[in-house]
């Protein structure tokens, strides 16, 4: 698109910032990323977000676009060519979208609680919320796969977005942890999943890389260990 | 055309409400099946077996939950009334605002409503953060829409009915019409559009349920 600007406002480790540099990435879109520091958040963030103040902002033609959901729908939208991010069947849109809000209300957030967990009991029933989320995925790759690589057939879609930008996040909290979350035997389908997505080309040159994310979220959590461990969203 | 399109929920489900409201404003016709949620039906296990909650919206045997999921379905199926509007950046502020709705402004407005004390007051500087964002919003139209109903109204439209009735078991004023105007309007121009005001549950059982979610909550705080 002649003259249109594509910026987007993230950080190295947010998942949310990851989903939208991997749908980009689908459609060729080039664009500018701009690291934020958000201990010290630019002016252009404040004001493309001012209620939520978090990244990632889409801002295409100087509009801001928030939320990674609604930038993933954006982005599939605008750039209409394939291919495409989401289905194009409104039954299965709506599945996509059911498991997209489970992954993010549920999933992520029994995430989040193995890190503000306390106690070994307190981390053991987080993490086995983990793996019992995890199963329940296991069950949605399945049916939304059909035996193909991903969620989405043969190439990567909106769910393999959605799930796939925590996978470095599940690799610390099992590191730290010294657990096995995503597990060969249990969620066959999703571990196998998990290697081809981080293997295809919209995602491996845009993933942090999983030691480096180790590294970060072991000096965040011994500096602050009283900070709900969220993920920098 | 040998459409099937039925519709689980509650008497009084708010989430159900924006299904109601979304079916009747684009004409389909559709049965409702009425779930007792301490007794819940074969069916709607069947349908819903991750999160067992209605709505659920059943179209020619297929099953779909999450109510913004239901309204999108919805939208992409039936063409006629479009809540969504057609272009790609107004799409994403729709779905921005309806996030914003059920993430924090329902949430705050809750918590108003269900909390005492300190957390109480907490809530209504919450709830009054947020519910200037949607009077800014509002600026120059009648709806989140723009003329006619959408998508963010529906999403939001249940606090049109909710916040009055919050505002009387627990006598707080939650909108004040000088406070928030464009808001204030908008409550009482959703409340008696058409379609929308057919279609509220009976006032006095709400103030009955909802009394007693409230005292179940001041009994269990009180005595743990």
């Amino acid at each position: 698109m002649a003259g249109s600007e594509v910026k987007v406002l993230g950080t190295w480790a947010s998942p949310f910032a990851l989903r939208v540099h991997i749908a980009l990435g689908i459609k060729s879109v080039k664009y500018e990323w701009v690291e934020e520091n958000l201990e010290a958040k630019s002016q252009l963030l404040l004001e493309s977000n001012p209620i939520n103040k978090q990244v990632p902002v889409l801002i295409h033609h100087h509009k801001p676009i928030c939320e990674s959901l609604a930038i993933l729908q954006y982005i599939d939208e605008a750039w209409p060519s394939a291919p495409s991010i989401l289905p194009s069947d409104p039954h299965h849109r709506a599945v996509a979208r059911f498991w997209a809000a489970y992954i993010d209300h549920k999933l992520f957030t029994w995430l989040k609680g193995v890190a503000s967990a306390e106690g070994a009991e307190g981390k053991k029933v987080a993490l086995d919320q983990v793996r019992e989320g995890l199963v329940v995925v296991e069950a949605a790759f399945w049916k939304c796969s059909k035996g193909r690589d991903f969620f989405s057939g043969a190439g990567i879609g909106y769910l393999d977005i959605v799930l796939g930008c925590f996978l470095g996040w599940l690799y610390v909290a099992e590191k730290r942890n010294d657990v096995k979350l995503l597990d060969e035997e249990k969620m066959p389908g999703l571990a196998a999943w998990a290697i081809k997505f981080c293997q295809h080309g919209a995602v491996k040159d845009v993933m942090p890389d999983k030691d480096e994310l180790l590294d970060y979220a072991n000096m965040v959590f011994q500096a602050m260990p009283k900070l709900n461990g969220q993920c920098p969203s | 055309m040998g459409e099937e399109v039925k519709l689980f929920r509650t008497w009084s489900s708010p989430f159900a409400l924006r299904i109601v409201w979304a079916l009747k404003i684009k004409g389909i016709e559709y049965e409702t099946v009425f779930e007792d949620l301490s007794n819940k039906s074969p069916l709607l296990l069947q349908y819903n077996p991750v999160h067992k909650k209605v709505p659920i919206l059943v179209h020619n045997g297929r099953p779909i939950a999450e109510s913004l999921v239901i309204l999108e379905y919805i939208d992409e199926t039936w063409k006629q009334g479009p809540l969504l509007p057609k272009d790609p950046y107004e799409r994403a502020m729709a779905r921005f605002w309806a996030k914003f709705g059920d993430d924090k402004v329902l949430t705050s407005i809750w918590s108003v409503f269900i909390k005492q004390g300190k957390e109480q007051e907490e809530a209504l500087v919450a709830t009054m953060e947020n519910l200037k964002f949607l009077e800014e919003e509002m600026k120059g139209k009648k709806f989140f829409g723009g003329e006619r109903i959408g998508y963010v109204d529906l999403a939001l439209g249940c606090l049109a009915n909710l916040i009055s009735i919050f505002e009387e078991i627990v006598g707080l004023k939650i909108v004040d019409e000088e406070k928030l105007p464009l808001f204030y309007s908008w409550m009482q121009n959703f409340a008696e559009a058409p379609i929308i005001r057919d279609n509220w549950p009976p006032r006095d059982k709400m103030i009955v349920k909802f009394q007693a979610l409230l005292d179940a909550a001041i009994a269990s705080s009180s005595s743990s």
